[in-house]
C-alpha cells in the first residue's frame, strides 16, 4: 500500500497535477474569498470563513474527480495494472494506496488556507474575534467531504478505462450525493419523509459539522460512505479481470 | 514440483477459454507453451500467477495453491506479462525501485539486488532514461528485470519475444537462456524456431486443450519427418497408391498432385519412384520437403484439418 501511495504522489508531482491541483484550488477560492464582489469578506464587512466552506466543496467536486479520474482507468487501460496485481499485496492495498495519494493531495490543497483564518484573525475587530470553533469543524467537514469525493472519484475511476467518463460521472455523482438529494427532497411527494431524505445527503452532516459540533453520527456518515464506495472499487477491480 | 496444474478450466460466459488444462513443469526445466493466438496461453499464464481467478482446477507453484494463498504463492514467481506493460513515464531505475517495494527487501540489499539485475539484463546505461524513451528491444529488458528483480525460483514470461527485431529476439532469447539455468521458466510463444532454440520441452495447447506435452525432440518424431510431394501428367484414383511401403498417410490435394507423409527418416524416394512406374501411373515430378517444427505445429493444432 505504502509502495503504491508513494508512486501515486511521484505521479501527481511529475506529471504536474499536483501543481495545477493546488494552484486552481487556491486561486479560484482566494478570488471568491477576497476578490470577487459577490462574496468577498472584506466588503461583506462580517469576520467569518462561510464563503470558503460554502463554496469551497463545490470546487472541489471538480477537483477531486480530476486527481482520481486516471488512477486505476490509466493502469486498466493501458495493462500496468496486471503488473501490480501480480505483486504479494491485496487488491485492497493498491484503492487504498491510491485513494490516500489522492487524499494527501487535496489535504495539501486545503492546508494553505489557513492563512484565511490567521488573515482574517487579525483583521477582525476586536481582533480574534472569530467563531473559532465552527471554524474547526468547518474544516473537519471539507476534509471528510473530500475524502467522500475522492472515494466516489476512485470509484468511477474503477468502473470505466475512459478518463473523460470517470471525470463526469465523479462529478456528477458527487453533485447529486451532495445538493441534489437535498433538493428532492423538496418535492411535494414525499413530503412526510422529506426530512428523512434530506439526512441521506452530504450536504446534511457537512452543514451540521460547520455549526461547530463534531458529532460522531456525522463522521461515521462519512466514513461509511467512504468505505461503501472503496469497497465498491475493489469490488469492481476484482472482477475486471 | 515447481509448477503443477491440474483440470484448470476458465470459461467467460458460455465459452471455455481453457477446458482441463493439467501439465507439470520440474525445478529447473525451461518449457515452452505454444499455441496460435487465441488458444489459452495467456488465460493459463494469468491464472498461474494469480491474476485471474480460475473457474475450476488447481495451480500450484513449489506445492503452494494460488487460489488459496494468493499473496504468499506471488513471492514465488517472476511475471512478464503480455505486451509488457510498463510505467512509461517512470526512470528504469526508479520503476525498478518500485518494484521492489512490493517485496520487502531492505534498502541495501534493494540496492545491489537492483545493481545486479541491471547487470544481468544489460540495462547499466540505460538506467537514467525514461522508460518511454527505450526501445522495444529495451523494454522488454525492463520487463524481464521486473520480473527477475525478488529472484523468484519461478518464472512466467508470456511471449517474451514478440514483436523484436532478429538481433534483439536473439538477445532476449540468449537471457532467457542464461536467466533458465538455475529457475524453473515457462514461457509461451507462437515462434517455433524459438522452442527449438531454448528449451527442450514443448507443451502445445490448441482451443483451450492441451493436445501435446512432451521432448520436442519426440514431437518431431510423432509426426511424419517429410513429405513428398508426387505429381501425375493426368488424374490417378487414390486406391492405386495404396500399399506403398514407408508411407504413413496419403493426402490428395488436386486429382494430380499428392502429398505422402513419410514415417521413416531413410530416403525412400528411388524405391517410390520405382514402385510407381510399376503400377504404371504416369509420374512426371516428385518433391521432398522435411518438416520444421512450424509443420508440427500446424499438424498438432489444425489435426482435424488434415486428416
Amino acid at each position: 500500500m505504502i509502495n503504491i501511495f508513494f508512486k501515486e504522489i511521484n505521479g501527481f508531482l511529475y506529471s504536474l497535477i499536483a501543481y495545477v491541483v493546488i494552484g486552481v484550488f487556491l486561486t479560484a477560492l482566494g478570488l471568491l474569498m477576497w476578490v470577487f464582489p459577490e462574496s468577498n469578506v472584506l466588503d461583506y464587512g462580517f469576520a467569518d470563513m462561510t464563503t470558503l466552506f460554502s463554496l469551497g466543496p463545490f470546487v472541489l467536486m471538480f477537483l477531486a474527480p480530476a486527481i482520481t479520474m486516471r488512477s486505476v482507468a490509466e493502469e486498466v487501460k493501458t495493462g500496468t495494472i496486471e503488473l501490480i496485481a501480480v505483486k504479494p499485496i491485496r487488491t485492497l492495498d493498491i484503492i487504498l494506496g491510491k485513494y490516500l495519494a489522492a487524499m494527501s493531495l487535496t489535504l495539501f490543497a486545503i492546508l494553505p488556507t489557513l492563512v484565511y483564518y490567521i488573515t482574517l484573525y487579525q483583521l477582525s475587530s476586536p481582533v480574534g474575534n472569530l467563531d473559532t470553533a465552527g471554524i474547526i469543524g468547518s474544516y473537519f467537514g471539507l476534509l471528510l467531504l473530500s475524502s467522500v469525493f475522492i472515494s466516489i472519484g476512485i470509484l468511477s475511476s474503477t468502473s470505466t478505462e475512459n478518463q473523460v467518463i470517470s471525470f463526469i460521472s465523479a462529478s456528477f455523482i458527487s453533485f447529486l450525493l451532495f445538493t441534489g438529494i437535498n433538493s428532492l427532497a423538496n418535492i411535494d411527494v414525499w413530503s412526510n419523509f422529506s426530512l428523512f431524505i434530506s439526512s441521506l445527503s452530504l450536504e446534511y452532516h457537512y452543514n451540521a459539522m460547520s455549526r461547530g459540533v463534531i458529532d460522531t453520527r456525522d463522521v461515521l456518515y462519512f466514513i461509511s460512505v467512504d468505505i461503501l464506495f472503496l469497497y465498491l472499487s475493489v469490488l469492481i477491480l476484482k472482477n475486471k479481470r | 514440483m515447481s509448477i503443477l496444474v491440474q483440470n484448470l478450466t476458465k470459461i467467460y460466459g458460455h465459452q471455455h477459454a481453457i477446458d482441463h488444462v493439467s501439465f507439470e513443469v520440474d525445478r529447473g526445466e525451461i518449457v515452452g507453451f505454444l499455441g496460435p493466438n487465441g488458444a489459452g496461453k495467456s488465460t493459463t499464464m494469468k491464472i498461474a500467477t494469480g491474476y485471474i481467478q480460475a473457474t475450476k482446477g488447481v495451480v500450484k507453484l513449489n506445492d503452494l495453491d494460488v487460489t488459496r494463498y494468493p499473496v504468499k504463492s506471488r513471492y514465488l514467481v517472476g511475471y512478464l506479462p503480455e505486451n509488457n506493460p510498463l510505467y512509461l513515464d517512470m526512470y528504469v531505475h526508479e520503476f525498478l525501485r518500485f518494484t521492489g517495494g512490493f517485496y520487502h527487501l531492505k534498502r541495501k540489499a534493494r540496492k545491489a539486488r537492483i545493481q545486479e539485475v541491471l547487470e544481468m539484463s544489460g540495462l547499466e546505461k540505460e538506467q537514467n532514461k525514461l522508460i518511454g524513451q527505450l526501445s522495444k528491444g529495451y523494454r522488454q529488458r525492463v520487463g524481464l528485470a521486473q520480473a527477475l528483480l525478488h529472484d523468484p525460483p519461478i518464472l512466467i514470461l508470456d511471449e517474451p519475444t514478440s514483436g523484436l527485431d532478429p538481433n534483439q529476439l536473439v538477445e532476449i532469447r540468449n537471457l532467457i537462456k542464461i536467466v533458465g539455468e538455475n529457475k524453473t521458466v515457462l514461457f509461451s510463444t507462437h515462434i517455433m524456431q524459438e522452442v527449438e532454440a531454448i528449451c527442450d520441452r514443448a507443451i502445445v495447447i490448441n482451443e483451450g486443450s492441451i493436445v501435446a506435452d512432451d521432448k520436442i525432440s519426440k514431437l518431431k518424431h510423432n509426426v511424419p519427418s517429410h513429405l513428398i510431394v508426387v505429381e501425375f501428367s493426368e488424374g490417378v484414383e487414390p486406391r492405386k497408391l495404396n500399399g506403398l511401403e514407408g508411407v504413413k498417410t496419403i493426402r490428395q490435394v488436386t486429382s494430380k498432385i499428392y502429398e505422402f507423409h513419410i514415417s521413416t527418416e531413410s530416403d525412400i524416394r528411388s524405391y517410390l519412384m520405382k514402385e510407381i512406374t510399376n503400377r504404371q501411373l504416369p509420374i512426371v515430378g516428385m518433391n521432398q520437403k522435411t518438416i520444421s517444427m512450424e509443420e508440427v505445429f500446424a499438424n498438432l493444432t489444425k489435426a482435424d484439418q488434415h486428416d
